[in-house]
């Protein structure tokens, strides 16, 4: 095994790609962008929605209510709510948005509440829809603080204590970590998109180094030289090595900078409002964690993506096997993103969904060290499995001069 | 030196099964000498010296190149042979002098050698103006240059040429025609490859006839004319094949 010889080809290769303007963009740019954009772009984005959301007054219709004066006076008197004349058709408007919600009061209402007798008011609204959702909260608090009003009133005219109707409180109390609250958020999200950025920064060097060579006529001149084929895949593969860790490294890298700076961010937009949704912490030791169970993978998308591009023709040959591939691909690393899929010595062994799974665990402070090191293993040797399929391929002349 | 024994090579096609584009070749050429394999296309010229360059193996027989068995020891072959062909393209996004540098530290050039022969062969072949030019800007005559210094940096003793001058234009064709006998007189032991009869008068010394994978006939253009009694090549060349 030469060294000098597989380094000429790297150095070689590594300018050349360089030079590429392809392999630039989905090394260098997409990761410097993407990771940004999902992190402080959606976060921004989804604040802002919520927030023009929060600060809308909802136009609300109340129907019934007319032999019930102080409650409609007391609804008039919502600052936080706009009534809107009742109106047989207010399902329809509710569907439509002309209305965010609607509240039905009973005939006799006030009159069936002072005799202790019961009563239902129904609120309408669009489930799933987040503005009709704030205008039916405004309505549903306003009635139960007059239930409770009216169960404290009965109480005290029986001279019973408030305790009576309410014999104990319940607290919900915290106690995962802070990364975790953040993980469970995005946990599975970010090593989603660390793995695709790593395989689309593999897959322009992969098909430009084989395809594109066979291409532009070039990979009759590089096998005339004395250059093993060997060495010249090392060379090669090393490139796209190369392009996937600086991909995922720069991934990872923009993930860190931008959730920090997102954090601060949204935090002095809010006044700290957001703060607890915003638990979002993401170790040196998390990231640095990441990178070495990816790293197996990257080796792994790298050779495979080498083999299966050096089979095709031409460029556009190896684009039409490669697309399926990614979604192949990132079938497993979606799987993870699947409520209820966990890490287990079986799915450690099933390749990209083991280091999706283990980066999410690993996002949210959990570190299996035993099956992180069955993941690192069983990937390396997914990995050099690919690698000798690639060497093998490139002493084939059918595949070298396919026409 | 080259030797050329008995080579065949067969590919196998989907359609048509196992196909012989070479089936039996033998010739020799030696040193000082222009060796030119004249064929119609899929006459198996192309593969005979693909053989030759080792790219591809032969499934039977062997050829001497430089004192190595292409077989037994191609990297000693590739390193002792220059090979250039119409398929042998440049790399686009690397200089013209990257280019040259790159072939040379795959044939093991050290850096003071690389730098010499670099500026001999720049200097010789009047690339100067263009040496830190992308190939890929480059025009074809220039393109031609670059793949000139590319096979002799690390100056072979043998050199093969497959229909060098296709697709060219008479300049740049006259490039390499003048490049083929530099070589001859150089000493070195030169094969190529075309189907344009008048290259082959203008630069062989001795002429082999390929058709269907064979060859049909061999020796030099006297000794051709004199055996089928006809004095125009192309005509010549239609008689052998159709023989």
């Amino acid at each position: 095994m030469s060294l000098r010889n597989i380094g000429i080809v790297y150095h070689k290769e590594l300018i050349d790609s360089l030079r590429d303007r392809r392999t630039v963009i989905s090394m260098i740019v997409v990761p410097l962008v993407v990771m940004p954009l999902l992190t402080i772009g959606l976060g921004f984005l989804s604040l802002a929605l919520v927030g023009v959301a929060m600060r809308e007054t909802p136009r609300v219709m109340i129907l019934g209510g007319e032999d019930s004066p102080h409650v409609m006076a007391a609804l008039h008197q919502m600052r936080d709510i706009k009534i809107v004349p009742a109106n047989p058709d207010y399902a329809q408007e509710i569907s439509e948005k002309q209305i965010r919600a609607a509240a039905e009061i009973p005939a006799g209402f006030e009159a069936k509440l002072a005799a202790g007798e019961p009563a239902t008011v129904k609120i309408y609204m669009y489930e799933g829809e987040m503005r009709s959702g704030f205008g039916a909260e405004r309505l549903q608090r306003f009635f139960r603080g007059l239930r409770d009003w009216s169960v404290r009133q009965r109480l005290e005219e029986r001279h019973l204590p408030e305790s009576l109707a309410r014999p104990f409180d319940i607290v919900e109390q915290n106690v995962a970590p802070p990364e975790k609250v953040g993980g469970a958020i995005l946990g599975g999200l970010v090593p989603y998109f660390v793995i695709l950025l790593c395989l689309t920064g593999a897959m322009y060097p992969a098909m430009d180094l084989t395809a594109g060579e066979k291409e532009r006529g070039t990979m009759e001149t590089i096998l005339c030289s004395p250059v093993s084929r060997t060495h010249l895949v090392f060379g090669k593969f090393l490139m796209v090595l190369t392009a996937a860790i600086a991909t995922a490294v720069l991934a990872i890298t923009a993930m860190l900078v931008s959730f920090a700076v997102g954090k601060k961010l949204i935090l002095g937009l809010t006044h700290g409002a957001a703060a607890s949704a915003l638990q979002i912490t993401v170790t040196g030791k998390a990231a640095f964690s990441i990178f070495f169970v990816v790293l197996p993978l990257a080796v792994f998308f790298s050779a495979a993506l080498l083999a299966l591009s050096l089979f095709a023709k031409s460029f556009k040959e190896a684009q039409s096997y490669i697309s399926p591939l990614m979604i192949v691909m990132v079938m497993p690393a979606v799987a993870a993103l699947l409520p209820g899929v966990e890490l287990s010595p079986a799915l450690a062994l099933i390749p990209v969904l083991n280091t999706s799974l283990v980066s999410k665990e690993i996002i949210t402070g959990t570190y299996h060290w035993n099956l992180i090191a069955l993941i690192f293993l069983s990937s390396s040797l997914y990995a050099g499995v690919a690698l000798a399929i690639a060497v093998k391929l490139f002493q084939r002349e059918d595949v070298l001069f396919r026409t | 030196m080259i030797e050329a024994q008995h080579l065949v090579k067969c590919f196998r096609d989907k359609k048509r099964g196992a196909v012989s584009a070479v089936n039996g070749v033998s010739f020799s050429c030696r040193p000082g000498e222009i060796y030119g394999l004249l064929g119609a296309n899929g006459a198996g010229k192309t593969t005979t010296l693909r053989i030759l360059a080792t790219i591809l193996t032969p499934s039977e027989g062997t050829a001497i190149v430089a004192g190595y068995d292409v077989i037994k020891d191609p990297q000693m072959v590739r390193s002792r042979v220059g090979f250039l062909s119409t398929a042998t393209a440049l790399y686009g996004r690397l200089s013209a002098q990257e280019m040259v540098e790159y072939f040379g530290r795959l044939h093991g050039l050290d850096e003071p050698t690389l730098r010499r022969r670099i500026d001999e062969l720049f200097a010789r072949l009047e690339m100067n103006d263009y040496r830190d030019r992308r190939c890929d800007k480059l025009s074809t005559g220039m393109k031609q240059k670059v793949s000139i210094a590319r096979t002799l940096v690390h100056d072979p003793p043998v050199m093969i040429f497959d229909e060098p001058t296709v697709g060219l234009d008479v300049m740049a064709a006259r490039t390499i025609s003048g490049f083929i006998r530099e070589c001859r007189d150089a000493g070195k032991t030169v094969v190529f490859s075309t189907h344009v009869m008048s290259e082959v008068e203008k630069l062989c010394d001795h002429i082999g006839i390929i058709h269907g994978g064979q060859l049909l006939a061999e020796g030099t253009l006297t000794e051709l004319r004199a055996r089928y009694g006809i004095q125009d090549l192309e005509d010549l060349f239609v008689k052998v094949i159709e023989q």
